[in-house]
């Protein structure tokens, strides 16, 4: 043989594996509105960037016939490219290969390239597309799950991991891209759960449809499992591309500096924020004033919104940006909200990324329902990942600060490095109305005319204490600023802060309440 | 999601605050104190025997029915020495969770 039809003969293989499932399977893909594993990979990377690997890779197993079938690529294409010209490795399940069901070739693939990843400190992106568990393999199925699992683990706050559910992710699946720092999800495409509506109506009687079970709205609003939520597949590609470009590629770096731009004008800080605490506005409006461009990318955006969190840059650089939303739930710290908050914080502090907290919350959100879905655990969540991170961490009090909520939100006890104060900011123990009802209960109701006394004494009390000047007194807070100083302030701090250096105790790993 | 929705009252404190409420939020449990003297079952099954009927006296600890759920057999029993008043179940019934499976009262039994 010549070297000419050696190499005519590798193309012929290569393009009959390429086919995947072939053309019955690929247009039956098609028709539920999704691409192809092999187009997915290509409307993501950059263009002509994506190298596979082990293409030729075939199952072993002999069961149920098993032997007798061929399943292309086992279900599932790996390899390397580039987004940004900046390096990813990638595993994107073909579920018009056995419905990408997960055999132990399959997973040696995503866990070669797992492995390729956390080596070469580039971040990992894996499309999940698979109907679950090869069960013709039994547990070497089973197998090949845990291996992914335990290398989701050690790249954990190393490299980036980022998880895309274009499909169905169910039974023990879901607890790879649950391991995962950001998970995307698409309208109707998405659909992860542990057990199916077909399983949960014969043991429990319960009927619900596969959307209202796991689809992607569920996850991106109610069970906190999804980052980003998309209404297309190309969407969410635009949105995974973002992302890369704010976050560094490993730990051990800093996200790629941007051209710096100042804030889009028009915006006026002053303009926001109403000086009535009680009264609403949006937190994101406040952010764009102070990010670059006015542009803000948020994570999360449905899910306890009555916390915002996400990316904008300063001065080119990335930040990690926490901030009470008074427009929904008035900014209280509840249980989700905690939750979502301290992952956020984690995140940032593992890449090196510096936290900005503005802070606007009447403190815990109250109820039975609260206490016991366990707001004091959930709650120490935030506590503990603010006193944890070394990265800049700078704080902002826009109006009030009361209470736990006070110490919660990045406060100086917590080892805020900068924390400044607009002066409306009313940093006390409860609001005026909660205060003057237990400071003044005895003069109140002794009063002859008590509501006119309670009015009297509150507005006393906000006299002296809903100010940030008691706690300046003090030095817990280090300058009462002009709103419109905001993003300078900001900025000269994170300059400071720029070789930032300090140690925690020395520990196998600290042990946060989760 | 935050857009064009109607403020609403959060009282926090004694404090009421404008803002927005989440769907979590308007759809929370409201917590009610429990009547001991209702039987709810505490996961959802189906109902594979009865043992006993309405007016029947029955000692603390006896067997009431037999709930099976995630393929467990599990024994209901009497809370306490009491009266069957009322079942709200039938044998072979698949039944959700928190759902009201018997009414009792506490009868002093000799």
């Amino acid at each position: 043989m010549s070297l000419r039809s050696n190499i005519l003969d590798l193309r012929k293989r290569k393009r009959e594996v390429q086919k995947g499932g072939g053309v019955e399977a690929i247009e039956k893909q098609t028709k539920m509105g999704k691409l192809t594993a092999r187009e997915r990979i290509v409307a993501l990377l950059d263009k002509n960037s994506f190298h596979e690997y082990d293409l030729f890779v075939e199952h072993s197993a002999k069961d149920f016939g098993m032997d007798s079938k061929v399943l292309h690529g086992d279900g599932v294409i790996i390899g390397t490219g580039t987004i940004y010209n900046k390096p990813v490795c990638i595993f994107a399940q073909d579920f018009t290969v056995a419905g990408g069901s997960l055999g132990l070739m399959h997973a040696r693939k995503i866990t070669k390239i797992m492995d390729h990843a956390l080596k070469m400190r580039v971040p990992l992106i894996g499309i999940n597309d698979s109907g679950g568990a090869r069960i013709q393999e039994g547990v070497n199925s089973l197998a090949g799950y845990g291996e992914i699992f335990f290398r989701n683990t050690l790249a954990s706050g190393v490299i980036p991991q980022i998880s895309v559910i274009l499909g169905p992710c169910a039974g023990g699946a879901v607890y790879s891209p649950a391991l995962t720092d950001f998970v995307f999800v698409v309208e109707n495409i998405s659909k992860m759960f542990i057990t199916g509506p077909g399983v949960i109506k014969s043991v429990l009687g319960e009927e619900i449809t596969m959307e209202e079970l796991g689809g992607a709205r569920v996850h991106a609003e109610l069970t906190g499992n999804a980052h980003f939520f998309a209404m297309s597949e190309l969407e969410c590609f635009e949105q995974i591309k973002k992302l890369i470009s704010y976050i560094p590629r490993n730990n051990g770096t800093r996200a790629m500096p941007f051209p710096p731009k100042p804030p889009k004008k028009g915006l006026k800080i002053e303009d926001v924020v109403p000086s009535d605490p009680r009264i609403p506005y949006d937190i994101r409006d406040i952010i764009k004033t102070i990010t670059d461009h006015s542009e803000f990318f948020e994570v999360m955006e449905n899910f306890a919104p009555n916390i915002v969190i996400g990316f904008g840059r300063m001065e080119g650089e990335t930040i990690g940006f926490v901030a009470n939303q008074p427009m929904v739930l008035a900014g209280v710290l509840d249980t989700d909200s905690s939750d979502k908050a301290a992952r956020f914080i984690r995140y940032c502090d593992a890449f090196n990324i510096p936290i900005v907290t503005l802070e606007d919350l009447p403190g815990y959100l109250p109820g039975a329902d609260q206490e016991h879905a366990g707001v004091i655990r959930h709650g120490a969540k935030i506590l503990y990942a603010y006193s944890e991170a070394t990265v800049p961490k700078i704080t902002v009090i826009l109006r009030k600060a009361y209470g736990g909520g006070y110490i919660a939100m990045n406060s100086r006890h917590l080892r805020a490095d900068f924390v400044f104060a607009w002066p409306t900011a009313e940093i006390a123990v409860m609001g005026p109305e909660g205060a003057a009802n237990i400071v003044f209960r005895k003069e109140i109701s002794e009063a002859e005319n008590p509501e006119e006394v309670r009015q009297q004494k509150i507005q006393e009390y906000k006299e002296k204490f809903a100010n940030p000047y008691v706690a300046a007194a003090q030095g817990y807070i280090d300058e009462v600023i002009e709103p419109r100083d905001t993003r300078g302030r900001i900025l000269h701090a994170l300059q400071v802060s720029e070789n930032k250096n300090v140690f925690l105790p020395s520990k196998k790993h600290g042990i946060p309440p989760f | 999601m935050t857009d064009k929705k109607e403020l609403k009252n959060l009282v926090i404190e004694g404090v009421v605050y404008k803002t927005t409420y989440t769907w979590k939020f308007e759809n929370r449990v409201k917590w009610e104190t429990p009547n001991p003297n209702l039987i709810y079952s505490f996961i959802p099954g189906t109902i594979i025997d009865i043992f006993v009927k309405p007016r029947a006296k029955v000692k603390e600890g006896t067997t009431l029915l037999l709930l099976e759920a995630m393929k467990m057999q599990n024994q209901v029993r009497m809370p306490f020495d009491g009266e069957i008043v009322k079942l709200f179940i039938k044998k072979d019934e698949v039944i959700p969770k928190n759902h009201l499976m018997l009414e009792i009262k506490p009868v002093k039994i000799k």
